[in-house]
Order: structure tokens, then sequence, then C-alpha cells
């Protein structure tokens, strides 16, 4: 009977869990394949964002501290490679860019990163790294395929290069639509080294978004097999008592 | 050791003379009929979930700035700063998720086997009592955070109000205390929901266990134990198929303790967003009154009752057909003793025109979850071809299953209240068990 | 009905181990919730070290930082209020700091002066009595509270009394000698709190 219930509860929960993974992400975009676990990805994502994104966006919840601790690097590393403003271990990372002057050059704040994946999903991120082109009619040169106008200029050409849109062929009526991107000039990065790159940049913004993420999945696992150990032994408690019930 | 604890037990029972019989009748002498099967669990693991949910709320509010200025970052400060204050966030809103499938499952258990029909009906509305407070707790639970989804999601629930003739605009304001959410009804939101309504729920849930051990619980055959035949090994006088509370039912409800616990786990260590149902991505966003997030829906758990509102169409110049919808949708549910006045309780014994009702009844359920989640703006195209006007089919697939909804009571009233019903005899005594 | 055997050793073991079990879950599951009442990230950030620079800092000039939310004092003596500190001492209730204040500093500030160089005090400025927080009074004139005052601190609050190396006078409701951090200098002319001088424990 017992049994039953279990593997009824295992299937339900199973499916309920599957259907809503599946549903979740909107517009399909390909995977980030990002992996928090892998902390040597976690170090060259850091690198990365303290060298080309920390200019202009905070990441105004993360303590240094917390960084170093967490990504297995001394406070050395850290204030010696990340820190550029001055700021103390302890404090949270802020760009040296002022609001104002930003809200001039760009007509928007660059807004903080904390939270960015938390927000977009990594697959967005990771696609949004992906799809700069350049662009003649915008402002600043460049253009987004996954953000439309993007008030963004590119901070990593130097490493992917410079991508121009392919057109496809335009329905009746329709301008045309840009069917994908073709680099033009390559970088000082080859497009598989890119990807890592931009694979490693949103593993980082992925871990920034909550870095409890990596304390839950190591407590997590013993938590729930004490549980499933518990229920077992409640269970043989339950089926002793249950003796008396005819 | 043991003599130990009998001698301070006894030294209060000498003072407090009541503690021991309330043990009694609710634990050791609640006589409870012996063949409770899977949908019983719920009942007590609500009551887990509500005692999770204030120890939780409780540490939270430790950390929390009730502030539109600072709420956004004290989250964050929890999620970062405080030690476990992770967990302690997780377990709060994996708590108020399954808070509401324990309740939904609880309350589907009492249509199935009939436990609002006489003599229980106190005991049902009471419990709709708190279904209906539990909501309010939620929503304002949700607000909390103040991002995005927050922000908007008061707008717009607000705003329902909003509808209702003459003193729609005025009411708005006054909930709000401003003129969009602000300060003002965040503050007042955190004191309703920290203190007021658990107030309140904790004195309902405490009338609700009193009214049901007042006339015993029903049973999966729909039997009167208290009516059959007595005297079971405990006590000669007592229901021959009922056993004591404690310890057979506390020792089971442990086993449904233990699993959900560690499914509970599971979603708090592993799946803490739950692919955004439980905490949905644009929450990630501070608060913004001028950019309204992309898809604007409740969370999972009010959707169906929110798709009636966007299924019933303005009339008269006024809105407010599909808020009463709404609310009606919930009343009906209060009346449901007296529309199914059907002599029989348990589904296992009912005539087979019930069993057809029910089954749409949940499916029509099912069906304005998936509207109201937007579930069936992907699931239609997949299933009918990307070129289809997805708003009329959405309207059509909503407006049927809220017909249904309805027409589920409308049906029952008929069935019951004229005679159509043609029932199974129903047992003397109650058939399995574990 | 009745009758068939009940196993009670079986049962008292299952009870015990599940309650047992279970109650090591409950424990478990409290941990977190105490832990949380710890100093958090922030409140560690706010605590760290302090690091001030003493360059502006004239002789009989004093200078007040916050360290972990607390006043520190950072004096820079004159030669006049050092030479009067011995002349303190049969009119204090412990001069050395080794009787009822011997807990009030770290051993490297268990002197004359209570200082690493004699010159510069760093102390914490709270009254020992009831937490308040005294009135730098450097000048060595007479004063209401007392005509033969040499300098030191005043505490508005009962009118405790210390010297310039926050000695507490005889005959006041203060008990202890103020508070000296752990303190070290980075340099000659900077000094850093919180943290103690290399070597020393």
């Amino acid at each position: 009977m017992i049994k039953r219930y279990i593997s009824t509860f295992a299937l339900a929960f199973g499916l309920l869990l599957g259907t809503t993974a599946a549903m979740a992400e909107g517009p399909e975009l390909p995977s980030a394949g990002t992996n928090l676990r892998d902390t040597a990805s976690l170090q060259r994502g850091a690198h990365l964002f303290f060298n080309y994104c920390v200019g202009c966006h905070s990441l105004k919840y993360m303590r240094y501290e917390r960084i170093a601790d967490d990504l297995g690097l001394t406070e050395n590393d850290v204030m010696s490679n990340f820190n550029f403003t001055g700021a103390k271990f302890g404090d949270t990372v802020i760009s040296h860019m002022p609001a104002d002057d930003a809200q001039k050059f760009f007509g928007k704040a660059p807004p903080d990163l904390s939270l960015e994946v938390a927000a977009k999903g990594p697959d967005w991120v990771y696609a949004y790294l992906n799809s700069f082109y350049l662009d003649p009619k915008s402002p600043i040169g460049w253009n987004n395929l996954i953000l439309p106008n993007a008030a963004m200029p590119f901070p990593l050409w130097e490493l992917q290069g410079e991508q121009v849109p392919v057109m496809g062929a335009a329905k009746p009526g329709d301008e045309p639509q840009i069917e994908k991107l073709k680099l033009l000039h390559q970088g000082r990065l080859t497009p598989e080294q890119y990807q890592q790159a931009t694979r490693d940049l949103t593993n980082f913004l992925e871990y920034v978004s909550e870095p409890a993420a990596l304390q839950r999945r190591h407590y997590g696992i013993w938590v729930v097999l004490f549980l499933l150990a518990f229920t077992f032994l409640a269970y043989l408690l339950k089926k002793e008592y249950w003796k008396d019930v005819h | 050791m043991a003599n130990v604890f009998s001698n301070i037990g006894e030294w209060v029972n000498e003072r407090a003379p009541g503690l021991m019989p309330v043990y009694r009748k609710h634990m050791t002498e609640y006589y409870a009929p012996k063949n409770f099967n899977l949908w019983y669990y719920f009942g007590s693991l609500a009551l887990l979930v509500l005692v999770n949910q204030i120890v939780t709320g409780i540490f939270l509010t430790m950390n929390y700035d009730p502030s539109a200025a600072g709420a956004f970052d004290s989250v964050q400060y929890i999620m970062r700063d405080v030690e476990w204050g992770w967990l302690i966030r997780y377990m709060h809103t994996t708590g108020a998720s399954l808070f509401f499938v324990v309740i939904y499952l609880h309350m589907f258990r009492g249509i199935l086997y009939g436990s609002y029909k006489k003599p229980r009906e106190l005991v049902w509305l009471l419990g709709m009592l708190i279904f209906l407070v539990l909501m309010a707790e939620a929503f304002m639970g949700y607000v909390l955070p103040w991002g995005n989804m927050s922000f908007w999601g008061a707008k717009v629930i607000v705003s329902l109000f909003g509808t209702i003739p003459v003193i729609g605009k005025d009411l708005v304001e006054w909930i709000m205390g401003d003129f969009l959410p602000a300060d003002a009804t965040l503050n007042r939101f955190f004191a309703l929901h920290v203190i007021a309504l658990p107030l309140v729920l904790l004195l309902l849930v405490v009338l609700h266990l009193a009214a049901l051990h007042e006339v015993g619980s029903n049973n999966p055959d729909g039997v009167d134990v208290k009516h059959g035949p007595k005297g079971n090994r405990w006590d000669p006088t007592k229901p021959a198929d009922g056993i004591p509370f404690h310890p057979y039912y506390t020792v089971k409800d442990l086993v449904g303790v233990g699993l959900f616990l560690a499914i509970a786990a599971f979603i708090i260590f592993f799946q803490p967003t739950f692919g955004g149902w439980f905490l949905e991505h644009d929450n990630s966003i501070a608060a913004n009154n001028l950019v309204t997030p992309a898809q604007i829906k409740p969370v999972w758990y009010f959707t169906a009752f929110y798709a009636i509102v966007r299924m019933i169409p303005s009339a008269l110049g006024t809105a407010v057909w599909g808020v009463l919808g709404m609310f009606g949708s919930i009343a009906l549910l209060f009346a449901l003793p007296w529309i199914d006045v059907g002599p029989v309780r348990s589904i296992r014994y009912r005539g087979t025109g019930y069993k057809v009702a029910l089954t749409l009844f949940v499916l029509a359920f099912l069906g304005l979850m998936m509207i109201g989640t937007d579930f069936t703006d992907e699931l239609f195209p997949k299933l009918f071809g990307s070129d289809i006007d997805i708003t009329a089919w959405d309207n059509t697939f909503g407006r049927v299953m809220t017909l249904i909804y309805f027409g589920f009571f409308v049906f029952l009233w008929l069935y019951t209240h004229l005679g159509w019903e043609k029932t199974k005899p129903v047992p003397e005594r109650v058939t399995t068990h574990d | 009905m009745a009758n068939e055997v009940v196993d009670q050793g079986r049962r008292r073991f299952l009870t015990t181990t599940t309650a047992v079990v279970g109650g090591v879950g409950v424990v478990a599951a409290a941990v977190p919730f105490i832990k949380s009442w710890e100093p958090s990230a922030r409140a560690k950030a706010a605590g760290a070290p302090v690091t001030q620079s003493l360059k502006k800092i004239e002789p009989g000039q004093q200078l007040i930082v916050a360290w972990r939310s607390l006043p520190v004092f950072i004096v820079n003596r004159s030669p006049a209020q050092l030479a009067a500190l011995p002349k303190q001492d049969p009119r204090l209730v412990d001069p050395k700091s080794d009787g009822t204040s011997s807990d009030q500093q770290p051993k490297y500030a268990q002197n004359g002066t209570r200082s690493i160089k004699p010159e510069w005090l760093v102390m914490v400025g709270i009254c020992t009595h009831l937490g308040c927080v005294p009135d730098y009074v450097g000048e060595m004139k007479a004063e209401p509270f007392d005509p033969n005052w040499q300098g030191g601190y005043y505490c508005p609050c009962h009118h405790s009394r210390y010297d310039m190396a926050g000695r507490v006078y005889q005959g006041v409701p203060a008990p202890k000698n103020m508070v000296i951090p752990p303190y070290h200098f980075l340099d000659d002319t900077t000094v850093q709190i919180g943290v103690d001088p290399q070597g020393a424990a």
C-alpha cells in the first residue's frame, strides 16, 4: 500500500518538476552551459568581469571578501586584481563611474549586475554577449540581436572581433530580417575561445546572482538523505504500532 | 529519568487541571476512523507548514526593512550577508507555495469524501475562512520583497477593488494610502502580514480543529463511525471503527511529515525558484513604477481564480463582473454544504453524475490555472499551429472552463435537490484500512 | 482481538530511535536560526580594522574615529601632558593598570602611558561607568570639577574623571580605566585600529 503511495508520489513529483522546468524558459535560447562547481571557470569569469565590465557596472550586493572566500582566491589576489577604487576588502563592488556621467554618456545609467542572471537567466546573458554586431545606424555603432537598440557599446569587441548581420530573404511586404551574425574580423580569441570566455563570464554572474547556491547544493544532499532515513524509521514505527489495528 | 518527567507532569497537572483533559480529548481519547488514506495526510501537513511559516517569518522580520527604499536591498541582505539567511528565506518562500499545494489537496479531500456535509458544515466554513485569510496573507507577503512583480502584482490586485461602482476609485487609494503602491502600502501590508493575519489564522485553525473534534472526523467511506457499533480494544463504549489519534495517527502522520520534508528540502536546496514558479525571475528586478514586467500574472496558486477575472468581459461600462465572478467562484465553495444536499458523503457510493461532474470540475480548475499562468499561450500554437489567434483561443477555452466551474455548482444543486442522484448503498462499517 | 502479543521491546526501541533521530533533526534545524543572529557580513565589514593617518594631529589635539561603531580617541599628547602623567599616580584607582584594570588594555599597552609610543594615545572613548562618551579636556588649568586639573577626560553623565592616559581618578563612579583597543603602527605616521602588532598576542 505504502509503496504504491510512494511511487505515485515520486512519479507525480517528477512529472511536475519536468514540466515546470521545461516551461520555465520563454523563447528558446541555446544553453549557456554554465557550471557553478567549475571554480576555474568562475575565476576566469571574475577576471573578465573586473577587466571589462566593472568600469561601468557595479555588483552592489557582492562583497570582495565573499568573492575571495567562494572562489578560492586570497585577499591579495582580489584586492590587487579586482579592486580599482580603493574599496575595503569587506566592501561591495561599486563601479567607479559616477552615475551622472553614465547618464550623460549612454542616456541611461548602466544597470547593476548583481541580479542580472536571476532576472534574465544565464542563457539570455550568454546569448546577449554573443549577439553584438556592427550597426552603422546606431549612434554607438553597435547593436544587439537579443536586446535591440541596447545602449551599451560592445566592450568585448577586442576579444571577439566584429560581427555583421546576414540578412534573410524578406517576406513579401516586410523588411528583411537578420538571419544570423557572421564574424567579419576575428579579435584576440578564436570563436571557440570567445564562447568559452562568455560562458565563464556568465557563470561568474550566475554565481553573483546567488552566492548561496554554492552552499545550498553542498548541504542539500545530506539534509534530504537524513529526512529520508527519518521517514524510513517513522514508517517502521508506524507499521509496529498499527499491528494493533484490525 | 522517566520518574522525573512524570513528577513534573504531575506537578503541572495539579496546578493546571485543564491540560490533561484537553490532551486526552484531542489526542489519546480522540477516536478517529481507522480507514484514513493518503488524502488524510494534508491536514497535519498544513499545520506543519503553518508552524514553518511562523518561525521562519519571525526570523525574516529580524532583518527585513519594510520601506519602499530599503525592502528590496534588505532581502538581498538576508540572502547574502545574514548567516544562513538564504535558508530561512527559501524555507519561507517554498513553504508559501507548498502551503497552497497542501491546502488545495486538503480541500479536494473534503469534496471527494463529502466532509463538508452535515454535521461538519461549520468545520468546512471555518476551513474556507482559513483559505480566504491565507490568500490575503500570501498576497501581502508576495508584495514585501518589493521586486517589480511585487509592485505590479500589488497594483493589479488592489485595482480589482477599483471596479466596484461608485466607491471603487476612493477605495483603491484608501487601500494603498497613496496613488500607486508606495511606502504606506508596503508598511501596512507588512503589519497585516506579520501580525494581524497570522493572529486571525491561528485563531481560525484552533476553531477549525475544535469544531472537527466536536463532531468527529469523516473518512473515505463517509461512514458515521460515531453512530456505528461500539466497543474497541481501548474502550468498550467508543466506536468500533475508531482508533486513538495518539499514537496511531501521530506515528502515521510522522511518515507523511518525513516524506513531505524530504520533498520540501529537495526544493529548498536544489530548486528554490522552482523554475520561476515559486520565485519569479522578474521579481529579481527592483520595483519600478515606470516599467511593467513583460508578463504580468499572479503566482501559480492564484491563477485559477485570476483567470476567471480575465475570462468575463466587461459589460454596461464596468469591469466589475469579472471581479464578481472571481469572488463568486470562492463564495460558491463556502456554500457547498447547502448546494450539495445528497444523502451520501463519499464519492465511493455516489451517483455516476457526481463522479463525472467532479472530474470535469477538477479539469476546469486545472484548465483555468493553465490560462492564468499563460501556459496556454505556449501550448495552443504547438498543438494547433503557430498562425492561430491565441487570444481568441484563450478566451474560448477559458470561457468554457469558467462555465464548467460554475456549472458544477448549478448541476450539483439540481442533481441533489431534485433527487436525480442514484446512490449505491453505504456499508455499515468502514471497508479497507492499513 | 486484543490478544496477540505485542513486542514491547521492539516498539520501545523504534520509538526511542525515531525520537532521537527526530530530535537530532530539530536541533540541527535550529542551528541556522541561532547562527543567523551572529554579526552579518555587513556588520563584520563595518567592524573591519580602521587605518588612520596621524600627520595632521598636532600635539595636544584629539581625533575621534569610528571602529566597530565605537568612538576611538587618538591623541597626540604634548610633552607637558606626558610629564604630568606620573604625578597623577597617587590620585588614581589603578595607576599601573595591573589591578582592577588589568584587562582594559592589551599587554603591549600595559605601561605608564598605556600606549605603544608614549605620545600617541589610542583609546576607546567609552566611560567605564555606564557607557557615555567622556569629553576631552586637554588644557592644564583649574576646572570647576578640579582646581588642580592636569588634562584628561571628564564624563558629562556622572562626572567621572580620567587622566591623559584614560586612567580613572579615585572618588568617581567609574570603576576602571578606559579600554585600549588592539592597534599597531603601519609606519611612523599611520595607525591601524583593530589589529595587534606583529608578534603580540
